[in-house]
């Protein structure tokens, strides 16, 4: 085996020596997320800028047999880009270039560092007539990884997850060769991920960078209206919430639907706050849309079990911020900065017993919540989230918080729940739980894909 | 410690021959005064009424009465009594846990003569400039101060009856001994709200209007006639102190701003209608919303000029489409000596 030092001096000739650090600092940094994961170092951070540079360090990292983490922005909060038996982290974040808009197929080609706040300035700048799927998580959030872990996003009530929406990707295996995925293998357009050809999408979208690291992603773009409103409905039944989120979705005439429910500040207290957003090119079509919202929920209005909250413009802007700021504000309400959450996906029925769960578990360990559910692709299902925050400094609120985490995890699986980015513990309770023919089916693939085992190791692990 | 009891003279309704409450009510057809007379007995004698589930909580029939016999307390003891729900369940939880007292004060360096922000955080971007000198700084603002009046709009009397002596005490435990309210509904509450429950006032309410036209002539020199016509938004708690009116019409007269004499102001104002489309839903809503500016419109107002930052917030962007300015009563005083205004249009629909 390699030396560590000639390790570095190898990662140094592919990048330069200004991009690869074996320095404490960047140990330290990159051993961590925010969320409750053990931190554990990488023997190296490497940044390259190419893809043909990506492909040599895989190709050296799998020649040494030193596991290889692919990263983003590392906000997943569930510790998925935590080097597990540390080796190299390939921090993505130079290559942030936005290579292709394509205005007619609607879809834009991105490098695997393009995050997505830098994609929305240029199309607003660029491109005002389309927009992307913007996840609620800062707007440092690469394309890549919120694709990789199946995100969601302001589009999704219409369109699905945020991983429905790529549109082709281009991919260095584990073994280096670089291989694209979807209608860019055969085209030089980046259309689609898989139809009509067998779709092999499926073999890097959800698997946390344990089969390859994408390179360049393909990612569908929609309709950027002129004008965007949000209706703000409260209920205080929770038994309603899956009815309302559908009755919302059926009209086809929102964008996107979000339910949130938190003890603080007092005036969220005792209710449900159901988002409806809608888009229109002219008044008349916002009106229109209006109306059709109001159609939908007008029982629930008579019977008064649900309420149209009039919004003044301090109360809008935050709902309208794209990202949502309102979750930035709550990851430190517990001062300390620590947050984390349970995304379980789940159908859109479990609402009131999730929501039951979560304020119980709360009390049980004496932890702050907040709970969102988004409306994923026309009712399928949703994401529901337990989250708590916690103060990074207080080792006891953190063990708490941990513990109410991994109840809610367990719940909402035993509830037919999918856990959501789940950390290396959640995964191992979703493979306990998976048919045991799909298991032998995940590990062949990783087998075939990653002989061996440097990708992202520890997670998606089938014993 | 009891609540306090409305102050309700059975005798003034028995007498009266009017009953104009229900007869001037722009929501309900009392046209027949035997039939208002009889409905609003109903009322009184706590038996079931149209009147209890066709209020739309405007406040206006305080402003008619003419004996200040408070008939829209009445009505929304009685709602209350019955279990009606003017608006839906959860927006009243809302707000009923939204202005909860929690014990803690924001005050700014309050002195024996301060300003209520009551619970609006408009007034930290109005309360600038010479108008507000060596005042600004004597505030209160929050839950710890908020009048409660707005539970009139929900049929919880209740929550006032217990929330607004401890207001006072609170406002009067900052030693305050004359209060500038800036939203007339605080100004309504302690002139008007505490008077019908016998809760004791001890400090005197000032309405903002008042205190704009005495600061407007000690500025006098400063003012440049704006030579304007613009229409006036009332609000529903302008309906809690009617006796105010007139200063929109003195500080008008020193601003040189003409008050367009449309169908919908003074008694027969169209309220905002905000509260109307929580309780009722768009179609009412809407359509106050349209007769109101589009009579904005037919009488010519080049402004409309806002009382209340809570109708500011509902109707501003909609007269502005019909190319009317909105601004604030204070902010049209700041124009004429020459000041910017502060309060700009609200962006509701925003960007993608």
């Amino acid at each position: 085996m390699t030396t560590t030092s000639a390790l570095y001096d190898s990662l140094v000739k592919i990048v330069g020596k200004d991009f690869v650090s074996d320095q404490k600092e960047e140990r330290y940094f990159y051993a961590r997320d925010g969320g409750l994961m053990p931190p554990h170092e990488p023997d190296f951070v490497v940044m390259p800028k190419t893809t043909e540079e990506v492909q040599e360090i895989v190709k050296l990292a799998n020649r040494e047999k030193v596991p290889i983490v692919p990263k983003g922005a590392g906000l997943a909060l569930t510790g998925l880009v935590i080097p597990q038996l540390g080796g190299i982290v390939l921090d993505m974040n130079r290559m942030d270039r936005i290579l292709e808009v394509n205005e007619k197929a609607g879809y834009v080609v991105v490098e695997g560092g393009t995050t997505h706040g830098a994609l929305k300035s240029y199309l607003q700048k660029h491109h005002p007539n389309l927009r992307h799927s913007i996840p609620d998580s800062p707007p440092i959030a690469t394309i890549v990884a919120n694709a990789v872990i199946h995100g969601q996003g302001r589009l999704s009530q219409q369109h699905g997850f945020n991983s429905d929406m790529v549109s082709s990707l281009e991919v260095v295996l584990p073994t280096g060769e670089l291989c694209r995925i979807g209608s860019c293998s055969v085209s030089s357009y980046w259309f689609s991920k898989g139809p009509p050809l067998p779709d092999l999408s499926g073999l890097f979208l959800g698997w946390f960078g344990t089969t390859g690291i994408i390179t360049k992603l393909g990612l569908k773009l929609y309709p950027c209206k002129k004008m965007r409103d949000v209706m703000l409905f409260l209920t205080d039944k929770a038994e309603l919430v899956p009815d309302i989120m559908l009755r919302l979705s059926h009209t086809e005439m929102v964008e996107d639907v979000v339910v949130s429910a938190q003890p603080l500040p007092l005036r969220f207290r005792g209710t449900f706050w159901i988002m409806a957003y809608i888009t229109g090119d002219s008044d008349e079509e916002l009106e229109f849309k209006r109306k059709m919202v109001w159609d939908a929920l007008w029982e629930y209005f008579e019977s008064r079990d649900v309420g149209l909250l009039s919004t003044s413009p301090e109360m809008k802007a935050p709902l309208m911020s794209m990202p949502s700021k309102d979750l930035t504000r709550f990851a430190d309400v517990s001062k300390g900065g620590g947050f984390q959450y349970a995304g379980p996906i789940t159908p859109i029925e479990k609402f009131p017993a999730f929501i039951r769960k979560l304020e119980e578990v709360a009390t049980k360990y004496n932890v702050f919540y907040a709970s969102t559910a988004r409306l994923i692709d026309a009712g399928h299902c949703m994401m529901f989230s337990f989250s708590f925050s916690f103060n990074r400094a207080n080792s006891d609120e953190m063990a708490r918080a941990k513990k109410a985490l991994d109840e809610c995890s367990k719940f909402a699986l035993e509830e037919g729940g999918v856990l959501w980015k789940a950390d290396i513990y959640e995964q191992r309770l979703l493979m306990d739980k998976m048919d045991p023919n799909t298991l032998v089916l995940m590990k062949k693939i990783k087998q075939l894909l990653d002989p061996n085992g440097i990708m992202n190791p520890g997670n998606w692990e089938v014993k | 410690m009891p609540l306090p009891e409305l102050k309700f003279d059975r005798t003034k309704c028995a007498e009266c021959q009017a009953t104009s409450c229900l007869v001037k009510c722009q929501y309900m057809d009392f046209k027949d005064k035997d039939k208002a007379k009889k409905e609003w007995q109903k009322v009184i004698n706590s038996e079931d009424s149209s009147v209890l589930e066709a209020c739309t909580t405007c406040y206006a029939c305080e402003e008619y009465c003419p004996f200040g016999n408070h008939p829209f307390y009445m009505i929304v003891e009685r709602q209350e009594e019955k279990g009606i729900l003017p608006a839906p369940r959860p927006i009243v939880t809302m707000w009923i846990n939204q202005c909860q007292p929690v014990g803690r004060f924001m005050v700014g360096k309050v002195e024996e003569r301060a300003l209520s922000y009551c619970f609006l955080p408009h007034f930290n971007t109005l309360v600038k400039g010479k108008l507000f000198d060596g005042i600004a700084w004597s505030v209160i603002f929050g839950q710890e101060f908020f009048c409660n009046a707005v539970y009139l709009h929900y049929a919880k009397a209740s929550v006032i009856k217990d929330r607004l002596p401890k207001i006072v005490e609170n406002i009067k435990n900052q030693g305050i001994k004359e209060l500038v309210c800036l939203h007339d509904e605080c100004y309504g509450t302690f002139t008007s709200l505490t008077s019908a429950y016998g809760i004791d006032t001890p400090f005197k309410p000032i309405h903002y209007y008042e205190y704009l036209y005495g600061r407007l002539k000690e500025l006098k020199d400063l003012i440049k006639p704006l030579n304007i016509k613009a229409a006036y938004q009332r609000n529903c708690s302008a309906r809690l102190c009617p006796e105010t009116d007139h200063y929109v019409d003195d500080i008008f007269g020193l601003l040189g701003v003409e008050r367009v004499k449309r169908e919908y102001d003074r008694e027969n104002a169209l309220c905002c209608a905000e509260v109307l489309r929580m309780a009722r839903g768009p179609v009412l809503a809407d359509d106050v919303q349209k007769r109101n500016i589009d009579d904005m419109v037919r009488f010519g107002a080049e402004y409309c000029v806002f009382n209340c930052p809570a109708c500011w917030d509902s109707l501003a962007h909609k007269v502005a489409k019909q190319g009317i300015k909105p601004i604030h009563m204070i902010d049209l005083c700041k124009l004429a000596i020459g000041e910017e205004q502060a309060l700009r249009l609200p962006e509701l629909v925003a960007e993608v």
